[in-house]
């Protein structure tokens, strides 16, 4: 099992090649009848259950309790049969059926807790709360003679290094503690774009400081 | 004693990352693998080192992970 796993992966192999249960998913939801119902209805009590449970694990974060968050998690997965079964033939058996299916439950889900965060912002855009960094990174107060220099220059390098969006960006998800999935909804953004913009400021923040004697050496310089 | 380091760790970046576009992709392929025991990272170094650093996505990736766990 474990190398037939392997080698479809490697090997893309057509759907005739499937794993007994994911060619049973892929010929039931692909057919009709009763039999289609019946599969329907059984991958969407799998991904309730299973957005229930990410929900659940997410929830206490942004604060979402009760019969919102089962409304929230019970809508991502309505959403997301609707999506498997639209993408039904873009399914190339690299994994198992239902690996692939509850991909789109969990993205469902996190998705929705992005957009949802904006309903009871617990952080905001307009501020810049650079008093938080010392807690952000651990640093202690009582040893603060130890690290002002650094998250001074770090500041610096902040103001000085970064173009305007990857500064929007770092303060937002750094300083203002905005989850990036609810930051992406509110720049009208995708996550691939907005954690490019903070892998590039970190880069850049680390090469700053590195050049300026804080920090360790800069192996990522070459990158 | 803290010297930078957890600002060192947050500012370090590994040029072996995918992003988040390329990771999503092929999440569901690097779960099933971590899930079977196969050696998922050194066959997909660069999702490994991204998941270790996207906070949003390593969260996905653990959700599936436990989902497929749940549901086997």
């Amino acid at each position: 099992m474990y190398h037939d796993a392997v080698n479809r992966t490697v090997h893309q192999t057509p759907l005739a090649g499937l794993d007994a249960e994911s060619a049973e998913w892929v010929q039931t939801l692909a057919g009709t009848g009763l039999q289609r119902e019946e599969a329907l209805a059984r991958l969407h009590g799998l991904l309730v259950r299973i957005a229930l449970a990410d929900a659940r694990r997410r929830g206490p974060r942004q604060r979402i309790t009760g019969p919102e968050l089962e409304d929230l998690a019970y809508q991502a997965a309505a959403d997301a049969l609707l999506a498997i079964t639209a993408k039904l033939g873009q399914f190339r058996g690299e994994s198992r059926f239902t690996t692939w299916a509850y991909k789109f439950v969990i993205f469902e889900v996190s998705a929705k807790f992005g957009r949802h965060f904006w309903r009871h912002p617990s952080a905001s855009l307009d501020a810049e709360h650079w008093e938080r960094l010392p807690d952000r990174f651990g640093f202690e107060p009582e040893r603060e003679s130890e690290w002002r220099d650094l998250l001074t220059a770090l500041r610096r390098a902040v103001n000085t290094e970064l173009t305007p969006r990857q500064r929007e960006v770092f303060v937002a998800l750094v300083l203002n503690g905005v989850p990036l999935d609810a930051l992406v909804v509110r720049l009208g953004s995708n996550r691939n774009a907005i954690y490019k913009m903070l892998f590039d400021a970190r880069r850049k923040l680390r090469s700053a400081l590195d050049a300026n004697g804080y920090l360790g050496h800069d192996d990522t310089r070459r990158s | 004693m803290n010297d930078g380091q957890a600002l060192d760790r947050f500012l370090q970046t590994d040029p072996r990352d995918v992003g988040c576009a390329e990771a999503m992709e092929m999440l569901h392929v690097y779960a099933d693998l971590v899930a079977l025991g196969a050696p998922a990272a050194e066959r997909y170094p660069g999702i490994a080192a991204h998941l270790r650093a996207c906070g949003p996505c390593g969260e996905d990736f653990e959700a599936l992970l436990a989902a497929v766990g749940d549901t086997a």
